[in-house]
């Protein structure tokens, strides 16, 4: 079959990768100074609890037995219990994650649609003032730190919209209808993802101009206007369409800072998925839950862009030649 | 003599050697100017910052929050202390982290890249499957982890951020080294004897250089940026102040809530400026030296305006 090598090549590849990201974990955590249960710095853990920790750790055996529990207790999905809450991290991790998830999807649809938007309107209008200022702004804000940038939506929409948070507290006293609290969750997921949104969005500015300009050189576009249709017309049914296959690439791509942006806007926001775990967890020197969400983070973005892949050859057969 | 005598008689197409490439590069692409100009000042209040600052970095000067007034122009922190000040004495240690996290990564970068791509084999397969994973590796959240793990010094943070952000510029100098190694007067020192050390230190390096310099310019940006998220988990030193500092403390100190947007606007205008300017630099000198960005569209490359324009000059 057409293509099988390639799946074949990208399947390996995102399982080595995922072996690379399990061992790095391994690694990092056993690396650090001191053992993680006597990293332990709660005043409300027992000696008996850090004991249990030490022995759940397998610390007594040597590094080589420890990773190979380490493995196999990953692939029974124990990722360990939090230091701080006792349970179990998979447990206090699960929910979190699917918070984050519709938040960053939406920065994401954010970014390519701002990034869309301006791209095209850069390269119709390249040269002129549109052009200059369009990819002026969104190298702006791709300049920006992206915590910075969320306490800055804070300071302009403070009042408008809510800029904490992913409900209202009040709302469950109201009885409200399954709409009404699908309008005060996305009311506040908006700021966070567009936070996530702005600061992306220049790299598709950029890619879908530079692609744009690529495919109105080509013939067919010389063809489609000798017939005489309009530009707008050509731009959108006959350029647009080729030039967006390299934007999709940016999708996966975008995928590993994403991560690292979640991390700081769920910060600033506190927006509780599984960033603000992160953010707390360095407070608390939790490690396992530090150890957990690492994981999920990395776990999610190797298989994102090995989907990322899959699809790209379904987008572009010619990759798998 | 007659050739002397009568120089125009052979025209001849000028040779222009990697180093006067860069230069042409700079002095051509007003991004590029605009950027090295940007950068310089920065270092220069950086550097001077002890001498120039009005008054001390842990001084408090007038009450909390003290908005901007003539003597005061970015106004108070939350401690009372002089906004400017703190600016100038972030601007130290933010462009530090940046500038020597940038050369760690330069270092380890262009050591795998030049082995890899040199000796190729086994050596090339291993070292450049390693890079290639680690590039799918989210970087932001290693970095923090990390520096949650070993951090708090200055110096695990720059360890830290370059011996994770040296992935792509071993990669990027790994293709260059591939094809510089095959150039025709690297055969010859070869068949003339000359040792793998020789033909790296003597032939290929400097080839490669100027990429290299490029690479690391751009990572000055990324490493500013890796600093202020490392200092907005708390992760930082906290007997330094940097601008990442300042954005963490403006933000825990609820700067926003008390109204006072200029403990918390400038540390990030200053981040951007710099971010920007590394990023006009260093992109006008890489697409100036690095013929390899001009195929394919498949390599998802920031910035490839300038490329394109210079494109539709021809």
């Amino acid at each position: 079959m057409r293509g099988t090598n390639y799946v074949v090549k990208r399947t390996l590849f995102a399982l080595m990768t995922l072996l690379v990201a399990v061992t790095l974990n391994f690694v990092l955590f056993r690396a650090a100074p001191g053992d993680p249960a006597s990293a332990l710095r709660c005043r409300a853990c027992t000696p008996e609890f850090k004991e249990a920790q030490r022995k759940e750790f397998g610390l007594d055996k040597s590094k080589l037995e420890q990773y190979g529990i380490y493995v196999k207790q990953l692939a029974q999905g124990n990722l360990g219990s939090s230091f701080s809450s006792r349970r179990p991290v998979w447990e206090e991790l699960k929910d979190p994650l699917l918070n984050t998830l519709p938040m960053v999807a939406l920065g994401t649809i954010f970014s390519i649609v701002f990034g869309i938007a301006s791209g095209v309107v850069a390269a119709w209008r390249r040269g002129t003032v549109a052009d200059w200022g369009n990819l002026s702004v969104s190298l702006f804000f791709y300049s920006l730190p992206t915590q910075w940038l969320g306490l800055m939506l804070v300071i302009v929409f403070a009042g408008v919209l809510p800029i904490s948070g992913i409900s209202d507290p009040f709302l469950e006293f109201t009885d409200p209808s399954w709409w009404d609290t699908f309008v005060d969750r996305l009311k506040h997921m908006l700021l966070p993802s567009m936070t996530l949104g702005l600061v992306l969005y220049g790299d598709y500015a950029l890619v879908t101009r530079s692609a744009l300009l690529q495919t109105l050189g080509e013939d067919y576009i010389l063809t489609a206007r000798a017939k005489g249709l309009g530009a707008w017309r050509i731009v959108r049914r006959h350029a647009l369409r080729n030039a967006l296959l390299p934007v999709s690439t940016l999708i996966a791509i975008s995928l590993g800072y994403l991560v690292g942006g979640a991390i700081l806007v769920e910060a600033v926001f506190s927006y509780p998925g599984i960033g603000l775990e992160v953010y707390d967890a360095v407070f608390e020197r939790d490690y396992p839950m530090l150890q957990g969400a690492f994981l999920l983070l990395m776990l999610s973005v190797v298989l994102a862009n090995y989907v990322a892949d899959l699809l790209y050859l379904k987008l572009d057969p010619r990759i798998s030649e | 003599m007659s050739l002397a005598a009568h120089p125009d008689e052979t025209p001849r197409t000028p040779v222009v050697s990697r180093r006067q490439q860069t230069w042409l590069a700079v002095r051509r692409q007003p991004a590029a100017a605009t950027g090295a100009v940007v950068l310089l000042l920065f270092v220069l209040v950086a550097v001077l910052a002890p001498y120039v600052a009005p008054y001390g970095q842990r001084e408090k000067v007038g009450d909390l929050f003290a908005s901007p007034s003539g003597a005061h122009p970015f106004g108070l922190d939350d401690g009372g202390v002089d906004m400017l000040t703190l600016m100038m004495h972030g601007a130290r240690i933010s462009l530090l982290v940046g500038f020597a996290a940038a050369a760690v990564a330069m270092l380890i970068g262009g050591t795998v890249g030049l082995l890899s791509g040199y000796f190729g084999g086994k050596i090339d397969a291993l070292l450049s499957g390693v890079t290639n994973y680690m590039i799918a590796i989210p970087d932001i959240p290693l970095i923090l982890v990390a520096a949650a793990l070993f951090g708090r010094s200055l110096t695990n943070i720059i360890v830290i951020i370059g011996a994770i952000y040296w992935t792509y510029t071993a990669r990027i100098i790994r293709a260059e080294v591939k094809s510089v190694r095959e150039r025709v007067y690297v055969k010859r020192a070869r068949s003339l004897g000359a040792s793998n050390a020789r033909i790296i230190l003597r032939h290929v390096l400097p080839q490669v250089a100027p990429l290299l310099v490029a690479q690391t310019v751009l990572f000055v940006a990324y490493a500013i940026f890796a600093e202020t998220s490392i200092a907005f988990l708390g992760l930082g030193d906290p007997s330094l102040i940097s601008w990442g500092k300042l954005i963490e403390n403006a933000f825990e100190a609820n700067a926003i809530t008390a109204g006072a947007w200029w403990a918390i606007v400038p540390p990030g205008f200053a981040v951007a400026f710099v971010v920007l300017a590394c990023t006009m630099l260093g992109r006008t000198l890489e697409d100036a030296l690095n013929p390899r960005l001009r195929v394919g569209h498949l390599s998802v490359h920031r910035f490839r305006v300038r490329r394109l324009a210079a494109k539709e000059q021809e």
